[in-house]
C-alpha cells in the first residue's frame, strides 16, 4: 500500500471510529440528482450568497459603521474638507485606498443583485412547474421567507454607506413606519433613536445586515437544502422517469464536479463584472444631507415594484379626530405587499384546496400542461413588471422621451387592466401548445419535404415522432374538475355556500385543457393511413 | 384507472449513447488536455491577480474601449480574479462532462409517510409521556403555565424602549419662529430680497443662536425652499400673499409625502418637483399638490423682512412639515 493510501485509510478510520459516518456516506455519496438547467438556478441563489459571505466579511474589515461626523481628508480629492460621516468615509477609504477594496465592494453588489435574480428566476421555475406541491410545501414556504429576508437584507446592505442616495432609501423607509396607524411615530423613533436621521441607524442596521438577517438566511438555506436532499429533488418528465423514481447521476464524483465548478463559474462571472462593471459609486453622490437629492434617486431592482407602487398610490390621506391615516403610502407600502406575498406563500395550499389534489407529486408539469397555474403566475408577474415599471418612471421617461405624466397613467391604469388581460392570453398560448403538442404527436413532425401526389396535389410530408417523445408529450395527468354537488342528499341547495362556488368554479378553471392524445387514438390513426 | 390503460406507453430510458472519448483514447486524452489547459489558464488568471496586486498603484488609470477610463489597479486585480475562478470552474465541469461517466442512474424514492405501527407508537409515546407529566389533568398547570410564558414575552418587548426617546411633539416642531432670519446653505449668510433675481431658488435655514450646532435633524425638519417668482403671477388668497414677499414665497423642502428633499423646480411652469416619488407642486397655487402621491401641500412658511432688511419668518410654520403620521391634526 501507497503512503498516501495508507494515511487515508488511517484518517478515514479515526473519523469513523468517532462518527460512524461510513455508513451514511456510503449511501449518500452515490445519491441521485437528475440534470437539467433550471435546476441550477437554485444553485447560483447559493453560491452567490457564499460570494456575499466571504466579499462582506472583507469589507466589515474597513468599514465603519458610525454616524459620527468627520471632515474628509483622502485619496478622492473632490470630497476634499467636506464633513460626512465616518460610515461614509470609510466606504470611500475601502473604494480608493484599500487594494482590491472597489473590487470587493462591487463584487458585493453584484452578488447581492445576482442573489436575488437567482431567487426570483429560482422562484419561477419552482412555481410554473409545480414543484411546490405536495410534499414540497415547506420549502417553498421557506422559499418564500428567504426571498422576503433577501429583499430586507439587499435593502438595508446598499444602507449602509450613508451615501445621498442610499439615506434618501431610509428616510422614504422611516416615512412608512411612521405611516404605520397608532405606534407609527413611536416605532420610527424607538428605530432611529429619535428624530430622523438620527446618530444610531447605521450600526444598528449593519448589526443586522451583517449578523442577523443572515443568519437567519444561512439557517433557512440549510433546512431547505436538507429537505430537498431528504425528500430527492424533482424531474422533468421523460421515459423511464416516474413518480416512484429519480433518473440522473450520482453525487459523486459528476454532481461534485459540476456543482463544485459551477460555483467557481458563477465566482469568476461576479468578480468580472465587478472589475468592468461599476456599480453603486457613492463617490458621486456625495454624503447624506436631508436637505439635497439627486435626480433620477432609484432603488436596487428587486425594491423597484415596490417603489413604483408607492409611486403611483393616489394622493389619499384621511384626517379624523385629530388624526391622520396616510393611504398613499399604507397600501402601496404595507398593505398591497403584504397581500401579495401571503397569497404567495399560501398558493401551494390554495392549489390543492382547489384541485382537491393531495397526492405526492415528484414529476415536474411542463407549464403549458397546468394553463391555470400558468396563466396566474404570468399574471402576477405582469403586476410586477408594470409596478417595476413605474418604479423607473423617471429614467424611463428622460431615455424615451415621454412624461412622467404619461408613463404615471399608463402604469396607474394598466395596473389594472394588464394583468387579467396576461392571464388570458397566457391560458390561451397554453391550450395552443397543448393542441400542437397533440398534432406532433397525432401526425408527426413535419419534415419540410413536398410531395406530388401522382393527381397532382402538393402534400407535405409528415415523419412521426419517438416513441419517447410521444410518451413525453402525453404523459401528464389530466385531473378532472372536483364534482361539488349543487344539492346535497337531503336536498339543501348550495352545500357549503359561497366556499362551494368559488371552490368548484376554480377547480373547472383548472380542469380546462386539450385532451392529451390517447394510445388508441394513436392507434385508430395508424390503422387508418396504413 | 381506465384513463392510465389508454395512455401511450413509457418506453423506459432511452439506450446510452456514448460519448467520443468513452469511446476513442485519443478524444479522451484529447479532452484531457483541454482540461489540464482550462486549469493552467486559471493560474495565469491568479498571476495576473498577484502583478496587480503588487506592482499596480491604486491611482493607475487607463483608458479601455467601452469602459473609459477605468482604475487599472482594481481593473486588472478583478479579471485576474475572475480568470482564477472561472477556468478552476470550467475545467472542473468540463471533465465533468467529457470524462465522468455520463450514464444516467435510476434510483427509487421512498415514502415519506411513516408506517402505521409508526405512528400509532409516536401517539402512545406521546400520550403516555404527556400523561405522566399530568398534562391531561393539571389544568391548572397548563394555563398558569400559559399565563407566565405569555408574561414573559413583555421583558423581551419592554427591553427594547430605550432605543429612543418618545416622539411627544418632536414631529411638530422646527427652529422657525417669528422673526428668525433665513440663512443660506451652505454659508449660513442672511440673506436680502435683492439677493433673489427673479426666477431664482435658493435652499435656505433658519439662524441658529449662536453657539448652536446645526445637526442633520435640524437639516431634516427646517430645510426652505426661496422661490422668487414675479408677484402678479401668484394665485393666492390674501392671507398666504401676505406670507411672501416681493415675490418671493418659502416651502418647506421636505415633501409632504416621504420626506424627500423636494428640489426640482422647473422654472417655465413654476412647478416643484418631488424626485423620489414625483409628487408635483404648483408654486404660484401655494404647492398644491397638482400630480403624484403627496395628498398634502407643501407647509408654506410666512416671510418679510426685518429692520435692515433681511428676510426673517413671520411666524413657525403652522403645520408640521414633513410626512404625515398618526397623531397629526390635519
Amino acid at each position: 500500500m501507497s503512503k498516501q493510501k495508507r494515511i487515508a485509510g488511517n484518517v478515514a478510520n479515526y473519523v469513523d471510529e468517532r462518527t460512524g459516518a461510513a455508513a451514511w456516506l456510503k449511501k449518500n455519496l452515490t445519491k441521485v440528482f437528475p440534470d437539467h438547467w433550471s435546476f441550477m438556478l437554485g444553485e447560483v441563489a447559493l453560491y452567490s450568497f457564499i460570494i456575499l459571505l466571504l466579499s462582506g466579511t472583507f469589507l466589515t474589515f474597513w468599514f465603519d459603521p458610525s454616524q459620527n461626523e468627520v471632515i474628509y481628508h483622502g485619496a478622492y480629492a473632490p470630497l476634499d474638507g467636506i464633513p460626512m460621516t465616518a460610515a461614509y468615509q470609510s466606504t470611500l477609504h475601502i473604494s480608493f485606498d484599500v487594494r482590491g477594496g472597489l473590487l470587493m465592494r462591487q463584487i458585493h453588489h453584484w452578488a447581492a443583485l445576482l442573489f436575488m435574480v437567482a431567487i426570483v428566476a429560482h422562484l419561477l421555475r419552482v412555481f410554473f412547474t409545480g414543484a411546490f406541491r405536495k410534499p414540497r410545501e415547506f420549502n417553498w414556504l421557506i422559499g418564500v421567507g428567504l426571498l422576503t429576508l433577501g429583499i430586507v437584507e439587499g435593502f438595508l446592505g446598499y444602507s449602509l454607506p450613508d451615501d445621498l442616495l442610499s439615506g434618501t432609501g431610509i428616510r422614504i423607509a422611516e416615512a412608512i413606519i411612521q405611516a404605520i396607524p397608532v405606534v407609527g411615530s413611536y416605532l420610527a423613533f424607538f428605530a432611529f433613536g429619535g428624530p430622523f436621521p438620527g446618530h444610531v441607524f447605521i450600526s444598528r442596521i449593519y448589526t443586522v445586515h451583517v449578523l442577523l438577517i443572515p443568519g437567519i438566511i444561512l439557517a433557512l438555506i440549510t433546512i431547505h437544502l436538507m429537505l430537498v436532499w431528504y425528500q430527492k429533488h424533482t424531474q422533468y418528465p421523460g421515459p423511464g422517469r416516474t413518480e416512484k423514481n429519480v433518473v440522473g447521476y450520482p453525487l459523486m464524483p459528476v454532481y461534485m464536479a459540476k456543482a463544485g465548478g459551477f460555483f467557481f463559474i458563477v465566482f469568476g462571472v461576479t468578480a468580472f463584472l465587478g472589475a468592468v462593471a461599476s456599480i453603486n459609486p457613492i463617490w458621486l453622490y456625495g454624503p447624506y444631507t436631508p436637505g439635497q437629492i439627486s435626480a433620477g434617486s432609484q432603488p436596487d431592482w428587486y425594491m423597484g415594484w415596490l417603489d413604483g407602487l408607492v409611486r403611483m398610490a393616489p394622493p389619499l390621506e384621511t384626517h379624523a379626530f385629530g388624526h391622520t391615516i396616510s393611504w398613499n403610502i399604507l397600501i402601496p407600502g404595507l398593505i398591497i405587499p403584504g397581500i401579495l406575498f401571503t397569497g404567495m406563500a399560501l398558493y401551494p395550499f390554495i392549489e390543492s384546496w382547489m384541485t382537491g389534489d393531495k397526492r405526492e407529486h415528484h414529476l415536474l408539469d411542463r407549464p403549458r400542461n397546468n394553463p391555470n397555474r400558468t396563466a396566474l403566475g404570468a399574471m402576477s408577474l405582469s403586476f410586477m413588471f408594470i409596478s417595476l415599471i413605474n418604479g423607473g418612471n423617471d429614467i424611463i421617461a428622460t431615455h424615451f422621451h415621454l412624461t412622467i405624466n404619461e408613463i404615471m397613467w399608463f402604469t396607474r391604469i394598466g395596473l389594472f387592466v394588464v394583468p387579467p388581460i396576461v392571464f388570458v392570453i397566457t391560458k390561451r398560448i397554453c391550450f395552443s401548445l397543448q393542441l400542437a403538442d397533440r398534432n406532433l404527436v397525432l401526425h408527426g413532425r413535419e419534415t419540410g419535404r413536398l410531395v406530388m401526389l401522382p393527381h397532382g396535389e402538393f402534400v407535405e410530408v409528415h415523419e412521426p415522432i419517438s416513441p419517447e417523445k410521444a410518451y413525453t408529450l402525453t404523459q401528464h395527468e389530466q385531473v378532472p374538475a372536483l364534482a361539488l354537488p349543487d344539492e346535497d342528499s337531503n336536498g339543501v341547495r348550495n352545500p357549503g355556500g359561497l366556499k362551494r362556488k368559488i371552490r368548484a368554479r376554480a377547480s373547472q378553471a383548472n380542469a380546462e385543457q386539450i385532451p392529451a392524445v390517447t394510445a388508441s387514438e394513436l392507434h385508430e390513426l395508424e390503422g387508418g393511413h396504413h | 384507472m381506465a384513463n392510465e390503460i389508454e395512455k401511450i406507453k413509457d418506453p423506459g430510458l432511452p439506450a446510452h449513447k456514448h460519448r467520443k472519448a468513452d469511446l476513442d483514447p485519443k478524444a479522451a486524452d484529447r479532452a484531457e488536455r483541454q482540461v489540464s489547459v482550462l486549469f493552467l489558464l486559471s493560474g495565469a488568471g491568479t498571476a495576473l491577480f498577484i502583478f496587480a496586486f503588487l506592482f499596480v498603484k491604486t491611482d493607475t488609470f487607463v483608458y479601455l474601449p467601452i469602459l473609459g477610463t477605468t482604475n487599472a489597479h482594481q481593473l486588472f486585480l478583478g479579471l485576474g480574479m475572475a480568470a482564477s475562478l472561472f477556468f478552476i470552474g470550467m475545467g472542473m465541469v468540463h471533465w465533468a462532462k467529457t470524462l465522468m461517466s455520463d450514464t444516467e442512474v435510476i434510483a427509487e424514492r421512498h415514502e415519506f409517510r411513516s408506517s402505521d405501527e409508526d405512528r400509532q407508537s409516536f401517539v402512545d409515546t406521546v400520550k403516555e409521556q404527556a400523561s405522566t407529566a399530568g398534562l391531561g389533568r393539571r389544568k391548572l398547570i397548563k394555563r398558569s403555565l400559559g399565563f407566565a410564558g405569555l408574561l414573559a414575552a413583555l421583558p423581551g418587548v419592554l427591553i427594547l424602549r430605550d432605543l429612543g426617546p418618545l416622539p411627544r411633539k418632536a414631529l411638530n416642531k422646527t427652529n422657525w419662529d417669528k422673526g428668525v432670519r433665513l440663512v443660506t446653505d451652505p454659508g449660513y449668510r442672511p440673506i436680502k430680497a435683492s439677493d433673489l433675481e427673479v426666477g431664482a431658488v435658493a435652499q435656505v435655514l433658519p439662524e441658529l443662536p449662536e453657539g448652536t450646532e446645526r445637526t442633520l435633524e435640524n437639516i431634516g425638519t427646517d430645510a426652505v425652499l426661496l422661490i422668487r417668482i414675479r408677484p402678479e403671477e401668484f394665485q393666492l388668497n390674501a392671507e398666504r400673499l401676505s406670507w411672501t414677499h416681493e415675490g418671493i414665497i418659502a416651502f418647506s423642502k421636505i415633501c409632504s409625502h416621504m420626506g424627500c428633499a423636494v428640489a426640482l423646480y422647473e422654472q417655465q411652469t413654476k412647478h416643484l418637483l418631488c424626485p423620489c416619488h414625483q409628487s408635483t407642486f404648483d408654486v404660484t397655487r401655494a404647492a398644491k399638490v397638482i400630480f403624484g402621491p403627496a395628498a398634502r401641500p407643501l407647509p408654506q412658511l410666512a416671510i418679510t423682512v426685518d429692520a435692515e432688511g433681511y428676510l426673517v419668518a413671520q411666524a413657525p410654520f403652522n403645520e408640521p412639515i414633513g410626512p404625515s403620521f398618526w397623531e397629526r391634526s390635519s
